[in-house]
């Protein structure tokens, strides 16, 4: 079943994909069609992730294949909640691409079968792969946010005289919603790496390399909020602060093989 | 009854001759209950590009002539500048109309409106109604389904789509307005209408600034004072008539200081300019000026134009429709005879064997009275439809007749 499910949340997350292209081109029936390929690629992957957690007994998110599963299954959410606006379709050229690539990548893990149950807690692996990751793929959407701002950005500079023949969202628009995406995605971060941090020292195990990167990763998306706030911060200044922190976001999730699951 | 449409527009005349044969509201309801009298209908629609004068009557030759007089006593040069349509090209030509595609900015909104008051406004029956109806329809229609309309037409609305392009929705920013000439006004009534709220008006003479801040509830401020409020300020639209800059790069990076972080639009609509070019450097400021914007309106017009190709055969399809219920018109009252007829014969049969029937139950007698009913309208099924096909190839006429003398329809009257 978990085998039947998977291709066609690939499927309609590759048709998503190639119809946002299609309406990059011509504004209109690509980008409809683009967005119920979104609404039922997610719904795939969902009934996916319920048959895993079911055959499983519990959460498959203890495999970085599995919880890169999960993660695409939280961005593809958080862009449904918005993405889906005629003015966000853009950002789908870019979303939709990356969450076939990763779904791929996670079933060649073994992260989309089933397989033996976890030896963590459903409760451990909610509070914290759960948490740690939904605060991630809300930093994948700022900083698909803020690339959208300073393309857009860049061409108001310009002043090219195409600026108004697409609709984007506005730059205003763009820019507090990054800030709102970040205000839910910090304290998720915090809650999860707190949760992992207890059971560490229960455990007994030593902070690794990981850890550290992620600590990194928090202290730059707390000092975005601080400068934001405090410094008002805004703009072309958040938005290169926010590709920054995105950054250490990829590194997180390309080294989590390498050292947590290790 | 025929539909005739009499007019003339920006096609054909130019603005002295058109002003002359421009008409109020009310003047315009008057003219069509004019031309309306004697079982006829009539609609006027006026406005700065057209005059035209759609009728529907019986005698379309008479019809044509009446409108092309009641145009010429305004204005007899008119004559020569008229066009003259006839059913189907007339309700094309006003389906296009509706739909903006022969206005001067193709797309443009206002003229949807305009269509709905003429038709409001004139004295309309079944002809009449339903080409106006179907107009604004399609009008509706050409909007929803291509993007005609949605980009700006004029400088002053490329000015306000680029502060929705920065600032999102427009409601409760701030606009100051640099000049109180009558292209900030025209700018500042376009910002307005999205919702902005014009906070300041500054100007070398402070009695002009004060006469238009009032108009648009503002606040008038004499040009130096401008540094002081621009950190409250969103949008700034600048139009003087000064022979140098009135905002210089220093000052405007001052402002921006204080607005930690916030955007600045600002719009240079002046020749020459009143904005110093490094402004646009500055971080979070954006400034255009005249030739930019006229090189976005130029671009979006282009795109309208290409919108308009697929707005045309939303239209078309849409005169064909109506095309076709005009036509049947012609058969209608001849299918309607014809069923009459069958069924008078078909209820005079069943009394004739009443004294048969009345052995028969009730529930009998409904099977009979079924079944001869469906008997008649299986019979009738095909010459209708084929009637109404006859009508919509224009051989409708052709064919009623054929069908009242075959089946004696109308002979009993005579």
């Amino acid at each position: 079943l978990a085998e039947l499910l998977f291709w066609p949340a690939l499927l309609f997350y590759g048709e998503a994909a190639v119809g946002y292209l299609g309406d990059a081109r011509r504004p209109g029936l690509a980008g409809r069609a683009a967005t119920w390929g979104v609404r039922l690629g997610w719904l795939a992957q969902t009934a996916l992730l319920g048959v895993q957690a079911a055959r499983r007994d519990g959460f498959p998110w203890a495999t970085w294949a599995g919880s890169l599963n999960l993660f695409v299954w939280l961005v593809v959410s958080a862009y449904l909640i918005w993405g889906c606006r005629r003015p966000y379709r853009v950002l789908g050229l870019v979303v939709m691409p990356l969450a076939a690539v990763l779904l791929l990548v996670a079933r060649a893990g073994g992260g989309t079968g089933v397989g033996g149950a976890s030896h963590y807690s459903n409760l451990f692996l909610v509070l914290h792969v759960g948490l740690v990751l939904a605060a991630f793929a809300g930093f994948t959407l700022t900083a698909a946010l803020s690339g959208l701002y300073l393309w857009q950005e860049r061409r108001l500079k310009q002043r090219a005289a195409t600026v108004l023949r697409r609709p984007i969202p506005a730059l205003a628009t763009l820019d507090a919603l990054a800030l709102r995406t970040v205000v839910w995605s910090l304290p998720a971060l915090t809650l999860g790496i707190g949760v992992g941090l207890v059971r560490l020292v229960v455990d007994g195990d030593r902070v690794d390399a990981l850890v550290l990167a992620t600590a990194v990763t928090w202290l730059v998306w707390a000092a975005y909020l601080w400068l934001r706030w405090i410094s008002g911060w805004a703009g072309r200044r958040a938005a290169y602060l926010a590709l920054a922190g995105f950054a250490l976001v990829i590194v997180v999730r390309l080294a989590l093989p390498a050292t947590h699951f290790a | 009854m025929r539909l005739v449409l009499v007019g003339t527009s920006h096609h054909r005349a130019p603005v002295e001759l058109r002003e002359r044969v421009a008409l109020e509201r009310e003047q315009a309801q008057a003219l069509a209950a004019r031309l309306a009298a004697g079982g006829r209908e009539a609609v006027c629609l006026s406005t700065c590009n057209r005059t035209e004068l759609y009728l529907a009557a019986d005698d379309g030759e008479q019809a044509e002539r009446d409108a092309v007089a009641a145009l010429a006593e305004l204005e007899p040069e008119v004559e020569h500048a008229l066009y003259r349509l006839r059913d189907q090209a007339a309700a094309l030509h006003l389906f296009r109309v509706a739909a903006g595609l022969d206005s001067l900015v193709p797309g443009e909104g206002e003229i949807l409106g305009q269509v709905r008051v003429a038709h409001e406004l004139g004295s309309t029956g079944a002809l009449l109604d339903r080409v106006f109806r179907q107009a604004l329809h399609s009008g509706r229609k050409v909007r929803a389904q291509t993007a005609i309309g949605h980009s700006p037409a004029s400088v002053s609305s490329a000015a306000a789509a680029l502060a929705e392009q920065v600032f999102g929705d427009l409601g409760g920013r701030s606009i100051l307005l640099v000049g109180a000439g009558a292209i900030s006004e025209q700018a500042a009534r376009n910002l307005l209408s999205r919702g902005a709220r014009i906070s300041f008006v500054a100007n070398r003479s402070l009695d002009r600034a004060r006469e238009l801040a009032d108009r648009l509830g503002a606040e008038a401020l004499p040009l130096e004072r401008i540094a002081d409020e621009l950190a409250q300020a969103d949008v700034v639209v600048a139009s003087t008539s000064a022979p140098g800059f009135v905002l210089d790069a220093a000052t405007v990076a001052r402002a921006m200081g204080g607005r930690r972080g916030g955007q600045l639009l600002l719009i240079d609509l002046a020749v020459p300019r009143d904005l110093d070019p490094a402004i646009h450097e500055l971080d979070g400021c954006y400034l255009y000026d005249i030739d930019d914007l006229q090189a976005i309106v130029a671009e979006t017009l282009s795109g309208r134009r290409r919108e308009a190709e697929r707005a045309e055969s939303l239209v078309a399809a849409e005169a064909e429709k109506f095309h076709e219920w005009h036509a049947s018109l012609d058969v209608v009252p001849a299918i309607a005879s014809l069923r009459a007829r069958a069924e008078e014969i078909r209820e005079a049969e069943l009394r004739k064997a009443e004294g048969l029937l009345g052995r028969l139950d009730e529930s009998q007698r409904r099977a009979v009275e079924a079944v001869t009913a469906q008997i008649v309208n299986k019979l009738l099924h095909l010459p209708t439809v084929r009637m109404k096909e006859a009508a919509a190839a224009a051989d409708g006429v052709l064919y009623a007749e054929a069908v009242r003398h075959l089946f004696g329809l109308g002979e009993d009257e005579r």
